[in-house]
């Protein structure tokens, strides 16, 4: 079955200057547009989350060259013990305005993740910062299965409902195509942390240490850096950012289950290597370029290859595009040399 | 070791005395009694538990001797290796026959081993019309398969409900590829307009890129092949992109999950489809749940009265051969008929149920209304 590809139909009739105006193309045309605009909003959505988790990957990488694997699963606890909190706060409160509610939650999410990014950090990858690389690689692994399985065993196999305050009724801001307020949110929510971030990281003294420890720990230390609380508080920060993505991912599929962070944890890994793994804008990039690649990806591929591909290959958009930029930029998009590093 | 081989030749010895006065047959079933589907196993087990003993209560008779019924049931864990080894278990203790086993994912490795063992097989839920293509002469079914699942949901569609065009989405599985493929060949042979064809796999949770794709055809309605984790977040999707067409399952979107992951979502234009008929609307249906309710205190969940008629079809193709050897029966299920709870029993030269009813599901008040 292959649709007819209105892409390949309508550039000819348009380009015909002489032709009277045909309503029905011009209206095929609009719903082209909307098309695309609604495909570049799904793609900023989900790249927006992918972002606010790949700069997790990326801060831990550019600090300690350790790919943290457990990250995706960080926010997966984010995104249930923020579940667990708001089912609690409505039975006790019922009358609770949502917004309060939802605000708690998410604080609550974010000390238990920032809590669960140090001890992670203390118990499992302290020991063998001097280890051989593939050491902590292997741990990190260990660590995503053990809190999956943690979660499992308090939350249960089941999918959660999960409650979505803030509205998911749909917006139409152009017609026809569709945002809801919990999108909007997203979208500017990570918008916003991703420049605190960077604030942090550029403009506050604990910023430069961080900068330092990432340019050499022992010589930051030498110079009176505190090189395992930076670490620490690098794994925090990444916690707390990823606590955040679960609780917006959570709350924009209105779903939750203790696998949930495996799959966008794997897509912003390859969103921190695409903008250049150690790079926060390179995250950010990453992320949101990979967002929208991959929805374009799924919604033109029939169009693009003429029928040859459908969209059970949509993840080939992403990974191609991976692919020819680390063929071509080794580095990742806004990558620097990190061979001082590797 | 010559005592352990003294203690096993004596408990044969006990078996054998036992079975001079009346010779056990076993009766096999396997379904999940553990992990999440493990409610659907049980439930089969006890359905073909109570056929066992009710006809045990008759004082059976074939090839002139008396006989007893025992049910061995094995948990499969609904996990396809499990029920390999589960089905090895089944033929090496001696089974004559099996019921089961409950999932699709378990029944399809495991017919290889009832196939090479001669053992015949009855499922009382596997609906993956798989099961019985694959050219096993073992492999029976007493529900209804995904293709005619597929069937009555595009015959209602199209003609009931007069929608057009539709749009198909599945998960890469073989369930749910099976059933939208059953489901677009049914919609072709009735005249529906097939706008989109698209994919998504078992563990996504965005669909906003693939539906706004479909959007942009303008469907009347998309149908899902998949299960209800993906189906909720899935309709939730639809209906955040401003999409009103109506939603179309099958069985993976029918259960009580479905309401709950897509509440607020959810409408009266949801609408599945389940193999089988409820109980209450079962030919011998009220009778079967007083008499089940009465032994296990516990209600029908779905599947009981139909591993019921499995177990009692085996016993039927028992009597028509006179012999409880399956080399000797199997050829008789292709002729067994009788009325059993859930509708009559008659098997085609797949194995598959001749008259396999599917009902179809409304979302109204807030559950799941069968309507015919």
């Amino acid at each position: 079955m292959t649709p007819r590809s209105v892409v390949g139909v309508m550039p000819a009739r348009l380009m015909d200057p002489t032709a009277a105006p045909d309503w029905r193309l011009v209206r095929l045309g609009r719903g082209i547009m909307e098309t695309l605009i609604q495909q570049l909003i799904n793609g900023l959505v989900i790249g927006s989350v992918y972002a606010l988790i790949a700069l997790g990957y990326t801060m831990v990488y550019g600090i300690l060259g350790l790919i943290n694997f457990a990250h995706g699963d960080v926010l997966m606890v984010g995104a249930l013990v923020a579940l667990q909190t708001m089912t609690f706060l409505m039975g006790m409160a019922p009358g609770m305005s949502p917004l309060v509610m939802l605000s708690i939650a998410l604080l609550v999410a974010i000390v238990v993740c920032m809590l669960l990014g140090f001890t992670m950090e203390r118990l499992a990858y302290r020991r063998l910062r001097n280890a051989p690389r593939l050491a902590p690689l292997i741990t990190a692994i260990g660590v995503s299965f053990l809190l999956q399985t943690i979660a499992m065993i308090i939350w249960g196999r089941n999918y959660h409902t999960y409650p979505q305050l803030i509205s998911t009724t749909p917006l139409q801001p152009i017609e026809g195509v569709f945002i809801t307020p919990v999108q909007i949110t997203i979208i500017f929510g990570s918008a916003a942390l991703m420049i605190g971030l960077l604030l942090l990281v550029n403009r506050t003294k604990i910023g430069r240490a961080m900068r330092a420890t990432a340019e050499n720990h022992r010589v930051a230390s030498l110079m009176g850096v505190d090189t395992n609380a930076v670490i620490a508080f690098t794994f925090v920060i990444g916690a707390g950012l990823a606590a955040v993505a679960g609780v917006m991912f959570a709350s924009n599929y209105g779903i939750a289950h203790y696998g949930m962070g495996f799959m966008p944890g794997l897509k912003a890994f390859t969103a921190a290597v695409l903008g250049g793994i150690g790079n926060l804008g390179g995250a950010m990039l990453g992320g949101l370029v990979l967002g929208v690649v991959e929805s374009f990806g799924a919604g033109y591929i029939e169009n693009l290859t003429f029928g040859f591909l459908n969209s059970s290959y949509q993840d080939i958009f992403a990974f191609l595009i991976l692919g020819l930029v680390l063929i071509f930029r080794p580095t990742g998009l806004l990558g620097e040399r990190v061979s001082d590093r590797a | 070791m010559l005592k352990k081989t003294l203690v096993a030749l004596a408990l044969a010895g006990v078996g054998l005395t036992a079975a001079h006065a009346q010779t056990v047959v076993k009766i096999g079933h396997a379904g999940p009694l553990t992990g999440p589907a493990a409610h659907f196993g049980k439930d089969g087990e006890n359905g073909a538990r109570l056929a066992v003993e009710e006809i045990n209560a008759k004082n059976p008779k074939i090839g002139g001797q008396a006989v007893k019924f025992e049910l061995v049931s094995e948990d499969d864990q609904a996990d396809p290796r499990t029920a390999t080894t589960v089905a090895q278990r089944l033929t090496d203790l001696g089974v004559k026959g099996v019921v089961g086993h409950v999932t699709s994912g378990a029944a399809i490795p495991a017919s290889r081993i009832y196939e090479q063992a001669g053992v015949p097989v009855i499922t009382e839920s596997a609906t993956s019309p798989k099961l019985t293509q694959q050219g096993f002469k073992v492999t029976y079914r007493v529900i209804a398969n995904d293709m005619q699942q597929g069937e009555a949901m595009a015959k209602y569609a199209l003609g009931t409900l007069k929608l057009k065009k539709v749009a198909i989405i599945d998960d890469r599985t073989a369930y749910g590829q099976g059933l939208a493929d059953a489901f677009a060949e049914s919609l072709k042979k009735a005249g529906g307009e097939l706008v989109g064809r698209e994919f998504t796999t078992d563990k996504a949770t965005d669909f906003t890129a693939i539906l706004t794709k479909i959007k942009s055809k303008a469907p009347d309605a998309v149908f899902y092949g998949g299960m209800d984790s993906q189906g909720a977040p899935l309709l939730r999707q639809m209906r955040q992109l401003g999409m009103n067409a109506t939603y179309l399952g099958g069985d993976g979107s029918c259960t009580s999950e479905m309401i709950k992951l897509a509440s607020g979502a959810i409408d009266d234009k949801v609408l599945c489809t389940q193999a089988g008929i409820p109980a209450t609307k079962m030919p011998g249906g009220s009778d079967f749940l007083a008499r089940f309710k009465a032994r296990f205190k516990s209600d029908v969940l779905l599947y009981a009265p139909y591993s019921y008629d499995a177990t009692t079809a085996l016993y039927e193709a028992m009597k028509l051969a006179d012999s409880t050897e399956p080399a000797k029966y199997l050829p008789a299920l292709q002729k067994v008929s009788f009325r059993g709870v859930t509708g009559n029993i008659a098997f085609d030269a797949k194995g598959d149920i001749k008259e396999g009813g599917v009902t179809m599901y409304h979302f109204v008040n807030g559950k799941w209304e069968p309507f015919n």
